[in-house]
């Protein structure tokens, strides 16, 4: 985490960040958009991430085929995400290949084709995407609680959105949902590689700076209330193992409280990277849920994490709960647990321990280019580069009194729902072999 | 075809230290100071092959119970340790191998091959962690049977390797690990673990030199003079005809395919020709020519694609899918003639050099991180490819024919031989 980044803003407000990095010939580009299920309309859900997937069916420039062609014969890796509040898209080439990745996103942030036939054939695929996830258990459970997690806000719907609306959505609606979102205004650029920064960016002039821009698009989102009450929600389905899933309404990436709650997060489910490239994680078999659950043989597994969102979120856990025990019995202690942290200080010892694994979580996530690049922009879609530059020397400024204060406001039982996922018995029928 | 200068910046002689202990351990070592951090990685010769039929998931059970306390130490106090350094360190298990992996701020480097040390040579196999283990074993077996990849792919393995060790899963059965014994687990420990065969990999921000001696002071005097030896392992055989079978599991929406046939070993010289030809078939681009039909062109998956896997005796080479029950037969259909015009013409050259400029230039990526470098100088070792192979890997790239990958997928695709497996909802005809 150093602070030779490079921040330019374009005329037409594109926003580009560039960090120089000469460790090995490579150079990672990101195109990042505010743009995520976040902005979605009842109706619309999955616009988003199904506009992310028509950005790879081609431009007049870069037909279909063509562009996933011309990567690939260069050696580069690309790819890209929808999540709640932002899509990105990244390439990380061969050092000296790395136009094509620019000209590239720069085409295709504003003339993509979306061609009718392309719209129906892509139609069919997103709904396998969701129909493979409607076979995990927890893609089922975690989907009935993000639901009653939220009564106004949109992330209370499944990124990939619901299969009724799948069906539904036109061309149209996807067409205008890219117009209205990919724009310069709504864009941030971030590269980290073996380049010059002076010479890469007149590079980003020449592909980026004659793009029209439109005004940023409006973010706004429904007042959500506070929940009040605890929900419960329980689902159905095959299989012998029992869920838990416990979503807990926390604070934006951006509020003061969000660092507390992140230590929070460490010592009671264990460290977790934000970082959605790996790099590795740090196993969580001291933490307390896993001392609590799994060592006294209540659960199979616990995990927890506090994503970064744009808006207040959800702080989530899971938990496979031991065949031989209820959800009962493991909610009656994970509660104890809970109560422990709101009723007594934890020790300074544990604290700074939690700061190590949170440094260290960093250099395994900062070991590649392309996380190198992912960094850059990251922070941006919640807040600015500054909550990356500062996340440790937050961290370090937490006290015990701190997450005391964080277990009272924000983890009382009204504030949460409590999903549970209960087998219903199916079992596996093997069909015969045919010659 | 132009080789990029980012080759210069891949491992090879001038980097990699490799050192054989007295022992037996092999063990390599690259620095590298661009990232504060270590990682260590490796293989011991002590993997599934071994299991009696009857406890399938013993060397699997054995791998995992090193870590639940040791003759020094507590499970709680071996993870307390790594876990407060921010650390991570952990075993797997494969057919032919025991694997561990572990990755530390450099200045931890001691902490994990100290663990690493006491997990190898004085595991206690303590009975309540092991009954725990147990439970988090038997309720994975129990997920996996809900899954409907895992259960084609379970599947397809017995079909195309009957009554051979890679037929079998490492994790075992759910009426197999229920009655191994902790003595077993013991019993197991004792006679499959040993410096023999071992290879160690360290890449990170450490001196090689350094680290291998400190490899050496702590397992230089391991030895086990009744460690198992490699067995040698029955021969494979094509499948005679079509085996095709849907497995169903009630509740799910999708079903899961899998489908293929026997491919080469990893040490064959059919494997690098195979491996390409293979990404023409099902990987180049989204997916290659499977990709392209299935799902570019039907709109019938939201992925399809094709995989060689290879190792030390044989191979198999897949197509695999996720598709709605009702697409299920036409997308086998799709895929069997996409394998019949595989077989029966050469790749084009446009195609060819397509995915030969892919192989050459996805290597810098693939070797940038300190686990990327450490997987692949054990592949290096372990395959017995040589130092230097990626330096020569160009050319040896380079080589390969149209004429070479039809020769190939003849000899070992045959789309009326396939073993055919499908896993998901109720198929209604």
């Amino acid at each position: 985490m150093t602070s030779s980044v490079l921040t330019v803003q374009l005329d037409n407000g594109l926003i580009i960040h560039l960090k120089e990095i000469h460790t090995a010939p490579l150079i990672s580009h990101w195109a990042w958009y505010g743009v995520g299920s976040r902005d979605e309309v009842a109706g619309l859900t999955g616009v988003s991430h199904w506009v992310e997937h028509m950005q790879f069916k081609g431009t007049d420039r870069f037909p279909s085929g063509v562009l996933d062609k011309a990567i690939s014969r260069d050696g580069g890796m690309w790819n890209a995400f929808t999540y709640l509040d932002w899509t990105a898209y990244f390439e990380t080439m061969p050092a000296d290949k790395i136009d094509l990745a620019i000209e590239l996103e720069a085409d295709r942030m504003l003339h993509s084709r979306f061609n009718a036939d392309e719209v129906e054939s892509e139609r069919m695929v997103v709904i396998s995407e969701r129909e493979g996830a409607e076979n995990e258990p927890l893609f089922r459970l975690g989907e009935a609680v993000s639901q009653a997690s939220f009564t106004q806000h949109p992330y209370r719907n499944e990124i990939i959105g619901s299969k009724a609306d799948l069906m539904h959505i036109q061309r149209d609606d996807l067409y205008k949902h890219y117009r209205s979102r990919y724009t310069p205004s709504n864009a941030i650029i971030t590269m980290a590689g073996d380049f010059e920064s002076g010479e890469m960016l007149e590079r980003l002039r020449r592909n980026y700076q004659h793009l029209p821009t439109q005004t940023r698009p409006d973010r706004y989102v429904p007042y959500e209330e506070p929940l009040g009450e605890e929900k419960r929600v329980e689902v159905t389905g095959p299989g012998e193992t029992t869920y838990i899933h416990i979503t807990y309404r926390s604070p934006q990436a951006s509020h003061a409280d969000f660092f507390a709650f992140s230590l929070l997060d460490s010592l009671l489910s264990g460290p977790s990277s934000l970082s959605m490239f790996g790099g590795g994680g740090i196993s969580n078999k001291t933490s307390r849920l896993y001392r609590a659950l799994v060592e006294s043989e209540l659960a199979v597994s616990v995990s927890g994490g506090l994503p970064a969102t744009l808006d207040p979120g959800l702080y989530e856990i899971h938990i496979t709960v031991r065949p031989d025990r209820t959800p009962a019995e493991v909610l009656k202690v994970f509660d104890q647990e809970i109560l422990q942290l709101q009723e007594n200080r934890v020790h300074d010892v544990e604290i700074a321990r939690a700061i190590k694994q949170a440094r260290a979580l960093f250099a395994y996530s900062s070991e590649n280019i392309t996380n190198q690049a992912f960094w850059l922009g990251f922070a941006d879609m919640f807040d600015n580069y500054d909550w990356f530059l500062s996340y440790v020397t937050r961290l370090e400024q937490v006290n015990a009194r701190k997450i005391e204060y964080i277990a009272q406001t924000y983890l009382p039982s009204n504030h949460r729902v409590v999903g549970m996922y209960l087998p219903d018995g199916n079992h596996t029928d093997e069909g015969g072999e045919e010659a | 075809m132009s080789i990029s200068p980012v080759w210069k910046s891949l491992p090879g002689t001038h980097d990699i230290v490799r050192s054989v202990l007295p022992n037996g351990i092999t063990i390599l070592a690259r620095a590298n100071f661009d990232s504060p951090s270590v990682i260590i990685s490796g293989l011991i010769p002590s993997g599934s092959l071994f299991d009696p039929a009857d406890r399938l998931g013993l060397a699997y059970f054995t791998s995992q119970a090193l870590m639940r306390g040791t003759q020094k130490h507590s499970h709680q106090e071996l993870f307390e340790a790594l876990e407060s350094a921010g650390a991570v360190f952990g075993f797997g298990c494969s057919v032919h191998n025991a694997s561990f992996s572990g990755r530390a701020l450099a200045e931890d480097l001691p902490l994990l091959l100290d663990t690493l040390n006491e997990a190898l040579r004085q595991p206690t196999f303590p009975i309540d962690q092991v009954e725990k283990l147990r439970a988090q074993m038997m309720t994975y077996l129990a997920i996996r049977a809900q899954n409907t990849d895992e259960v084609a792919s379970l599947r397809f393995d017995d079909v195309l390797f009957p009554g051979h060790p890679y037929g079998r899963p490492e994790e075992g059965h759910p009426e197999t690990v229920r009655v191994i014994t902790q003595q077993e687990l013991v019993d197991f420990h004792r006679k499959a673990y040993g410096a023999e065969g071992m290879i160690l990999a360290i890449v990170g921000a450490v001196q090689p030199n350094e680290a291998i001696d400190r490899v050496g002071e702590m397992l230089g005097d391991w030895s086990n003079p009744n460690q198992y030896q490699l067995p040698s392992l029955p021969p494979t055989s094509p499948l005679e005809k079509n085996h095709r079978q849907h497995i169903t599991l009630p509740g799910k929406t999708q079903a899961d395919l899998v489908m293929g046939t026997l491919g080469p070993s990893r040490n064959s010289p059919d494997y690098l020709i195979a491996s390409i030809g293979n990404n023409v078939l099902g990987q180049f681009g989204l997916m290659g020519r499977i990709g392209e039909v299935v799902r570019e062109k039907a709109g019938l998956a939201y992925y399809a694609s094709t995989n060689l896997n290879a190792w030390i005796a044989s191979g198999s080479w897949e197509v695999s899918a996720g598709v709605n029950p009702a697409n299920l037969e036409h997308a086998i259909d799709l895929i069997i003639t996409e394998l019949r015009r595989f077989v029966s013409e050469p790749v084009t050259t446009e195609e060819l050099s397509d995915s030969q400029s892919n192989y050459i230039g996805r290597l810098p990526i693939s070797l940038e991180s300190n686990a990327g470098v450490a997987n692949a100088i054990l592949n290096l070792e372990r395959f017995q490819l040589g130092l230097d192979y990626y330096l020569h890997y160009p050319d040896l790239v380079a080589a390969v024919t149209p004429q070479q990958i039809l020769d190939i997928a003849q000899k070992y695709i045959c789309p009326d031989r396939l073993a055919i497996i499908s896993a998901g909802p109720e198929i209604v005809t």
